[in-house]
């Protein structure tokens, strides 16, 4: 067999036909001749290098060089410069247009992309373009190597932990769905991504959707299942149509439906959509809301491995769980145990989100510090401020303050900071964030997300916002504070399910490290942060003022008098915090107290 | 009347629709519920009625779920329906400046429609994009990275 040191691929699209490709083919052949390097470089026709606006154009590796706009006059030059002197020729070689990616920048030192490895750098909506980067080979060797027995052992010596949030065991949930005698039994990808400011899972579904298949394929084997489905919510409608379109195109190529890869074994997939509810990322209430009912969450036990949906056994797993499966089986669970720290393996994609500089999604190992991953992967925090909190896991999560920025990110230890890794949503706030509006928010968010089907979470976050709420307008009062925390700690005994266990977590966090603030709002009827409408107020500075008439001409409310070069008042009772008159002001006369 | 009375014959073909390319079977029920949502817009009692029919489910079981989940409505909703996302990232990246020019241009508060039945003003749950924030969709349109100032420019383009 002839070894080539370089390969040449012309594209000889109609376009780039119409544009001489065959001619510049043709000079190319002469002149490699010509040079005597014909044994060593091969030149070979292809379609589809991608611009053939800038047509003849060729790409030659294993350099990747894709260079553009030649023709037959250029290729002796090429020859010289590219394949004599080993340098790019740098004139005909196309400037790429940039792309921006607001949400997954180019990997970071600190950075391992196990899950995201195929985000932004494949097709999605091509089957090939996965499969050449080791795409179902996994696959493939579980179907001819192991028998699900083993495949369940790999998992578990991988130490994988579900990334859902809950942090249980891969391995083991498998182990029970399989011991689970009864029949049939289902895989259930959970793609209800609610956390808000998380969007991993939606980016993996939407980049690389195969890698999701893959692992829900092999996982189906391990258990026992023939079929699956991935409920995924209606607000990700790309990402639904992206993985209808991989699941066809899946089963086009016999890697999902009846005797996959020719080994006897069946499975396919079904997507659900979901309708508008963020419980429906509890697994009892997804089954729930697959049957058609409300997606009201029940007790555990029995747990969905031996009774969920349909009241038969189910494995169910987050998106993120699956997609870590063929790299496992691939490289090999030591190689995935050999990343994170003692019990939290491998890494874990989070969504940086608020006042960092670079927010967008990340992929370390486990282990990195809440520090690192803030100043060194996010690039610190925007516009140089102070940095006051950040919280973890999503609205069922606490808030850290900077005393703990150098945990390392591992599932026991931040539940002993009071917080919870949860899908991986990180918020990072600065110092102008009010920590009791924090709490606020997330408490009404919960609110509005409960199902309502118990009385501890339906009556008690609706208690607990309402007292917020009137902390963060001024009519705080003595007693507010106590009430509160009795309401964590009874919210969190007696909820049915992990949402109202975890509603109590933003409050009680932020009481803990925080208390200062709620107690200004009560007894002060101060906001520290300068957030909260009621309890600011905008003031004109005397002795800055010129008197200029700008604000109180663009003041909506006109709250604002005063004489033409006469220092002006902003009347406090009319004013409604609009800071329209600090955005106009010229001479920065006005503050906020 | 601002909102006008839809046609029993568009409900009847939306529900026929809908149950045709899922099939009559309670766990089909959301799919179906939301395509009628989708086509007509929300979810008039008689098109529940006559899903109740097609599917033998008892009407209030499909109010029960109709009721739960936001993105179904047994309201009327406007002609062109704007979703703000009000949660945490969007609001720490000046959400709340967002909402303050939606409501002083529209005149509306949360969950309202306007008097004309041109809009729905919502709030919704995350959507996903809180790299981008603040974030608002409208109709199927999706706007990131919104300023204040931009909102009036934004709703002029729709009619």
């Amino acid at each position: 067999m002839k070894y080539y040191r370089s390969h040449v691929l012309v594209c000889v699209d109609p376009e780039c036909l119409k544009k001489g490709a065959h001619e510049v083919e043709d000079a190319l052949q002469d002149e490699l001749v010509a040079q005597g390097l014909i044994d060593e470089v091969q030149v070979l026709e292809t379609s589809r290098i991608g611009d053939c606006a800038n047509g003849p154009e060729l790409m030659v590796y294993p350099e990747g060089v894709h260079y553009t706009n030649l023709t037959p006059n250029d290729i002796p030059y090429l020859v010289e410069e590219h394949f004599l002197k080993g340098r790019i020729a740098t004139k005909f070689v196309q400037e790429d247009k940039k792309v921006i990616d607001e949400e997954l920048s180019a990997p970071t030192s600190k950075e391992v992309r196990v899950v995201l490895r195929n985000c932004g750098v494949i097709d999605p909506e091509n089957i090939e373009d996965y499969i050449a980067e080791d795409g179902y080979q996994a696959l493939g060797e579980v179907l001819t190597e192991y028998s699900p027995e083993q495949v369940i052992d790999i998992v578990l010596r991988s130490g994988l932990r579900g990334r859902g949030g809950a942090g249980f065991p891969t391995g083991k949930k498998w182990q029970f769905c399989r011991a689970s005698a009864e029949t049939p039994k289902y895989v259930i990808c959970n793609a209800d991504e609610g956390d808000p400011g998380a969007f991993m899972n939606r980016r993996v579904l939407e980049g690389d959707p195969h890698s999701v298949l893959e692992g829900m394929i092999i996982g189906a084997y391990a258990i026992g299942s023939s079929q699956g489905y991935i409920y995924c919510r209606a607000e990700y409608p790309i990402a639904v149509r992206t993985l209808n379109i991989a699941i066809k195109q899946a089963r086009n190529m016999g890697l999902l439906g009846k005797n996959i890869l020719g080994s006897g074994f069946d499975f396919d997939i079904e997507v659900r959509m979901g309708a508008g509810a963020f419980v429906c990322g509890e697994e009892t209430a997804l089954m729930a809301s697959i049957e058609g009912r409300r997606g009201e969450p029940r007790p555990r036990p029995p747990f969905p491995a031996v009774k969920g949906l349909f009241m038969k056994p189910s494995n169910i797993n987050n998106v993120e769980t699956y997609s870590n499966i063929p790299q496992i089986i691939l490289r090999g669970p030591e190689w995935y145990a050999s990343m994170g720290t003692e019990k939290s393996k491998g890494t874990k994609t989070f969504a940086l989100a608020g006042d960092v500089k670079h927010t967008g999604l990340i992929e370390v190992p486990f282990g990195l510090t809440l520090r690192e991953i803030i100043f060194d992967v996010g690039g610190g925090i925007k516009d140089d401020k102070e940095f006051k909190a950040i919280q973890t896991g999503g609205p069922m999560g606490g808030c850290l303050p900077k005393e703990y920025l150098d945990l390392p990110m591992d599932y026991e230890e931040l539940a002993k900071a009071g917080s919870i890794m949860g899908s991986g949503g990180l918020v990072v706030m600065d110092e102008g964030t009010c920590m009791v509006d924090i709490a606020r928010f997330f408490m009404e968010f919960i609110q509005d997300e409960s199902c309502g089907k118990c009385t501890p979470c339906r009556v008690g976050t609706k208690r607990m916002l309402e007292i917020l709420e009137r902390i963060c307008d001024g009519k705080g009062q003595e007693g507010d504070i106590e009430t509160l925390e009795m309401l964590c700690e009874q919210i969190r005994q007696d909820s049915l399910c992990g949402l109202g266990q975890g509603a109590p977590n933003p409050v009680v966090s932020t009481l803990k490290h925080f208390r200062d603030e709620y107690e200004a709002h009560i007894y002060e009827k101060r906001c520290p942060a300068k957030v909260c409408k009621s309890l600011i107020r905008y003031e004109i500075v005397e002795g800055v003022c010129t008197g200029c008439t700008v604000c109180a001409r663009n003041c909506p409310v006109t709250a604002i008098t005063g004489e033409r070069r006469q220092t002006h008042v902003i009347d406090p009772d009319i004013c409604i915090r609009c800071g329209i008159c600090m955005q106009v002001c010229n001479f920065n006369a006005i503050v906020i107290k | 009347m601002t909102f006008e009375q839809i046609d029993s014959s568009v409900i009847q073909k939306s529900v026929d629709e809908a149950i045709q390319r899922y099939g009559a079977k309670q766990d089909e029920l959301i799919p179906i519920l939301s395509e009628v949502n989708r086509s007509i817009g929300y979810l008039p009692g008689e098109a529940l009625d006559e899903i109740s029919k097609q599917l033998k489910l008892p009407k209030s079981q499909l109010f029960s779920v109709a009721s739960f989940y936001r993105m179904l409505s047994t309201k009327p909703r406007g002609r062109h329906v704007i979703q703000f996302c009000e949660n945490a990232p969007c609001h720490i990246a000046g959400g709340r400046q967002v909402w303050q020019a939606l409501v002083d241009e529209l005149h509306l508060e949360a969950e309202e429609n306007s008097a004309d039945g041109k809009w729905s003003l919502l709030t919704t749950s995350c959507l996903g994009i809180c790299g981008v924030g603040p974030v608002m969709m409208i109709d199927d349109d999706i706007y990131g990275n919104v300023d204040p100032k931009a909102v009036p420019d934004i709703l002029s383009r729709y009619h």
